[in-house]
């Protein structure tokens, strides 16, 4: 870091080499200055307005403030100059009133028809929900069948400098959305708990998702690769640790994919029969409190005292099973422990129910198997 | 009758009446507020230094976030113009003191209590504010710690608090002019702080009704803004921003009054297109309640709504625009010298107008996509209120304060602040622009990367900035304490205006019997 440090000091007392040539790492991203044109109509559109505005500002930032530094050169006392005593010129006054007046309706053209773009969200081939969740994004295929979580991948020991941080820190997701080029994506948006937002740069999409309402937003592109977004509504603690990833794939690679992603479902669903050892249910149950409730309970169970309780020792977590299960199922109302039933899967609820129960020195011992989870769903 | 101050220090401070000691007991509550917001700023950019969660964490950076804002708002920046107002208002348009004086200890003295409550929250238990100076819903009811409830209570004591002064400056202004001080003859500061103490009287109210509403959900099982009982989180935005867009212009328009005096002194020329200046703040004051949703862009409003709130807001440049042209104007043939106080009003000038140009890109709706919610907006609004509401109030300082205490502040040193100051401000905002454009969001505790650099350079800019405030304090003290006496009425060349006819140092009562005006 102190190299870094330095370096980027050296460029400073050398401006252009600060703007133009990369002397540290991840140059092209790092030197970016402007706001990327991206890969769709709607994110063009943004950027086309966006270097309108700027010209126009940059115009009349240099006649006026040209204007004004003129007059500081050329009207100081210093020189000998003796004040005039005009304060008032109806033609000045009005011209400068009536011009910017003309120039705001000029812009307001190409403001309106880009906005439309943004709006234009009918007639899509795809259907895509988004849900937020403190802290991580789930995507639904409507119609489709399939529905998983994306969260953040990072490890806790790279935010906190236990370890070297990657290549693509806080930039990589346990899955991320996959879309296919050319065809009309249309993105029903919505948040679970709070609100927070999505925000994908290179499509110009960006979207509040809030409880209990479904905004629409839409992209179509023909170029794949991936793209990365952030959500850019403070959610809580884990605002910054919930990026948005999206793939955009040729459409047969599309399709190969969609079609692996739905029989990972139904191999998926045939587990819940299966009956798990402690030991693989601990360490399923590890990695899914990692990602799912670390965020708050901690990862040493203590929990944050006055805010999110621990869940070591708790009287829930060494109390019977049921007790335990009806708590992730159901979250506690009013509260920031949300219903999980939707966002993890049997399997995990039960790996992540066992391994609170067992872990920390919690030694309940007892054996939670997704069947039980199922059963518990399934009485209700 | 005239008598001087107290003697004893506390029944002096506590119990004063006086618009001159109320006036100082603002600046400098204001004053202590901007170095404890100060202090906020530095926690986040230190943490923000480079990529990784080196300091503090992410729940603790929130707090900070919050605090931040809330405390440089509501403590720093509208107090020191409540400040500015107190002292300077009778002096400007000839009366003896406030209207209501008794009222005018009660609206300063509540300010402490409101903001040690606030404070204090941060040492109790599930820690203070985590939901933003902008507090949305549900993140600031069903998903905030208990001590929201404290939050909510400083709140409503700072709106009380907001509510008297502005109500104590309308009275003064509308009943305790001067003979023959017209309102078209009042001097600009007057005018546009009577302007606010209207926009602060009609939305301060609707902070209330916000807070009070969010009282209602945690703690009495209402549904305003939980849309699992049928009540609606946009709702909590628009009434916020019915409050908050207006705030934003409470907080720049005693500003605009500040350089409009300023100004014109050291230009040594009448302030140009008087008239128009007090149509352009009556009008910008007008427009600032029919724009509030340009900030829910992307909510996903109506199309409809959306482009209304677009033109709406980029009207707004033709008065801004109004006034830009009238300060360059003004100093248009004048013989300008360029004292601290007139570099910090010329530094105002030319930020100001960037600030308002990136506020008109930030108009356009589909843009705005893009920008919401980064560090572009963050940029946005520190040129508009550090460049613009804190520069105008440290020019403020400067020019007034030789009245004041009767002693000239060391100008090499205000010049030096000066430049530490503006060139430190640049260097802390002018690349956040870059890091909105290229994709970082605002409030992030943690960021990948390819943010590193700007991140380092805006982290050392700020630094630097803090460390101009604790000169600006030394210089200030010195002054107070040992500078060099003066005692010409006039104090600056170019001055005109009442407050300069009376002695320096200002007399503890000044106008007992009312100037003429002619
Ligand atoms: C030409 C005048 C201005 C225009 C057109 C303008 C426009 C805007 C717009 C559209 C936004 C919303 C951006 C977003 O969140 O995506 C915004 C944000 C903001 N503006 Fe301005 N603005 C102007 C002047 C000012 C002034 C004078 C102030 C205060 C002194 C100010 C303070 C703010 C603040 C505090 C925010 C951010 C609020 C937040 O989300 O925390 N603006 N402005
Ligand atoms: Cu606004």
């Amino acid at each position: 870091m102190m190299k870094r440090a330095k370096a980027l000091f050296l460029g400073l007392l050398r401006p252009s080499s600060l703007l133009l040539a990369g002397s540290v790492s991840a140059e092209s991203v790092t030197r970016q200055l402007n706001m990327p044109r991206g890969v769709t109509e709607v994110s063009q559109a943004a950027y086309d307005i966006h270097m309108i505005m700027i010209w126009i500002c940059t115009v009349i930032g240099v006649l006026v403030l040209g204007f004004m530094f003129y007059v500081m050169f050329a009207h100081r006392k210093s020189k000998g100059v003796t004040a005039a005593n005009f304060h008032e010129n109806l033609v000045v006054e009005v011209l400068w009133t009536v011009i910017p007046a003309l120039i705001l309706i000029v812009m307001a053209v190409p403001a309106t028809t880009a906005l439309l773009k943004v709006y234009d969200t009918e007639n899509p081939d795809i259907d895509i929900k988004v849900t937020g969740y403190q802290w991580k994004w789930q995507y639904e295929y409507i119609g489709e069948g399939v529905k998983f979580m994306s969260e953040l991948r990072t490890s806790q020991d790279e935010i906190y400098g236990r370890a070297p941080k990657g290549e693509h820190y806080l930039r990589e997701v346990t899955q991320p959305l996959v879309i296919p080029t050319n065809k009309k994506v249309r993105f029903l948006i919505t948040g679970n708990d709070v609100i927070h937002s999505w925000w994908v740069p290179d499509f110009g999409v960006k979207r509040d998702a809030v409880p209990g309402l479904f905004t629409a937003a839409w992209t179509k592109t023909d170029q794949p690769g991936t793209y990365v977004g952030e959500c850019t509504e403070l959610c809580g603690l884990g605002h910054a640790f919930m990026p948005v990833v999206v793939e955009v794939k040729e459409e047969a690679e599309y399709e190969a994919w969609l079609a692996g992603k739905k029989e990972e479902a139904a191999i998926y669903a045939s587990t819940i029969g299966k009956q798990w050892t402690f030991d693989e249910l601990m360490v399923k149950g590890e990695q899914v409190y990692g990602r799912s409730c670390a965020g708050c309970h901690q990862v040493n169970g203590e929990g944050i005292t006055g805010v999110f309780p621990a869940l070591k020792d708790s009287p829930i977590a060494l109390g019977p099973a049921e007790g335990h299960i009806a708590i992730l199922i159901d979250g506690v109302a009013g509260s920031a422990m949300q219903s999980f039933a939707e966002q993890l899967s049997e399997v995990e609820i039960a790996a992540v129910v066992h391994y609170e129960r067992n872990a920390w020195g919690n030694d309940v011992g007892d054996i939670v198997q997704p069947i039980n989870v199922l059963n518990f769903k399934q009485s209700q | 009758m005239a008598h001087g101050p107290s003697q004893n220090f506390f029944s002096r401070w506590l119990f004063s009446t006086n618009h001159k000691d109320i006036g100082t007991l603002y600046l400098w509550f204001s004053f202590a507020m901007f170095l404890l917001g100060g202090f906020f700023a530095m926690v986040i950019r230190a943490e923000l230094f480079q990529p990784g969660m080196q300091l503090i964490k992410p729940e603790f950076f929130v707090q900070m976030t919050t605090m931040h804002g809330l405390v440089m708002v509501f403590g720093a920046i509208m107090p020191a113009f409540v400040g500015l107002a107190n002292w300077m208002i009778p002096m400007m348009i000839g009366a003896p003191d406030m209207a209501l004086p008794r009222m005018n200890n009660l609206s300063f003295w509540i300010l402490p209590f409101a903001f040690t409550i606030l404070t204090s929250t941060l040492f109790m238990e599930g820690g203070g504010p985590n939901f933003g100076w902008t507090f949305y819903a549900p993140l600031s009811t069903t998903y905030a710690p208990d001590t929201v409830n404290y939050f909510i209570f400083g709140v409503h004591m700072m709106g009380a608090s907001s509510i008297m002064g502005s109500i104590n400056i309308i009275a003064t202004v509308m009943n305790m002019r001067a003979p023959g001080m017209t309102y078209m003859k009042m001097p600009l500061f007057v005018w546009t702080w009577v302007i606010t103490a209207f926009l602060l009287v009609a939305v301060m109210p609707v902070l209330a009704g916000a807070v009070t509403m969010m009282l209602m959900d945690i703690n009495f099982g209402t549904s305003f803004f939980d849309a699992a009982g049928g009540g609606d989180p946009v709702l909590f935005q628009h009434v916020f921003w019915f409050f908050g867009h207006p705030e934003v212009y409470i907080i720049i328009l005693p500003a605009f009054g500040v350089v409009s005096q300023i100004i014109p002194t050291f230009s040594r020329k009448p302030l140009f297109g008087y008239s128009s200046m007090v149509y352009a703040t009556a009008s910008i004051a007008f427009l600032s309640f029919i724009v509030w949703a340009h900030h829910m862009f992307t909510v996903g409003m109506p199309i409809a709504g959306e482009l209304y709130f677009m033109y709406a807001t980029m009207l707004i440049a033709v008065p801004t625009g109004v006034k830009v042209f009238n300060w360059i104007t003004t100093m248009y043939k004048g013989a300008l010298t360029f004292e601290t106080p007139m570099l910090f009003s010329i530094a105002f000038v030319i930020l100001f107008t960037f600030g308002g140009f990136t506020g008109m890109m930030l108009s356009i709706a589909a843009a705005d996509t893009q920008y919401h919610d980064t560090y572009f907006v963050v940029a946005h609004f520190h040129y508009v209120m550090v460049a613009g509401a804190v520069f105008s109030g440290t020019a403020a300082v400067y020019y007034w304060l030789p009245k004041w205490c009767g002693r000239m502040y060391d100008e090499t040193m205000g010049k030096v602040q000066f430049w530490i100051a503006f060139i430190a401000f640049n260097i802390t905002f002018m690349p956040q622009h870059f890091l909105g454009l290229a994709g970082m969001p605002r409030r992030y505790s943690d960021y990948g990367l390819q943010f590193t650099d700007w991140n380092m350079v805006s982290s050392i800019g700020a630094f630097l900035y803090g460390g101009a405030q604790l000169l600006f304090l030394y210089n200030v003290i010195r002054t107070i304490g040992w500078g060099k006496p003066i005692d010409d009425p006039q104090v600056w060349e170019g001055a005109e205006g009442l407050e300069w006819t009376v002695p320096t140092p200002a007399p503890f009562h000044t106008f007992s019997t009312p100037p003429v005006v002619k």
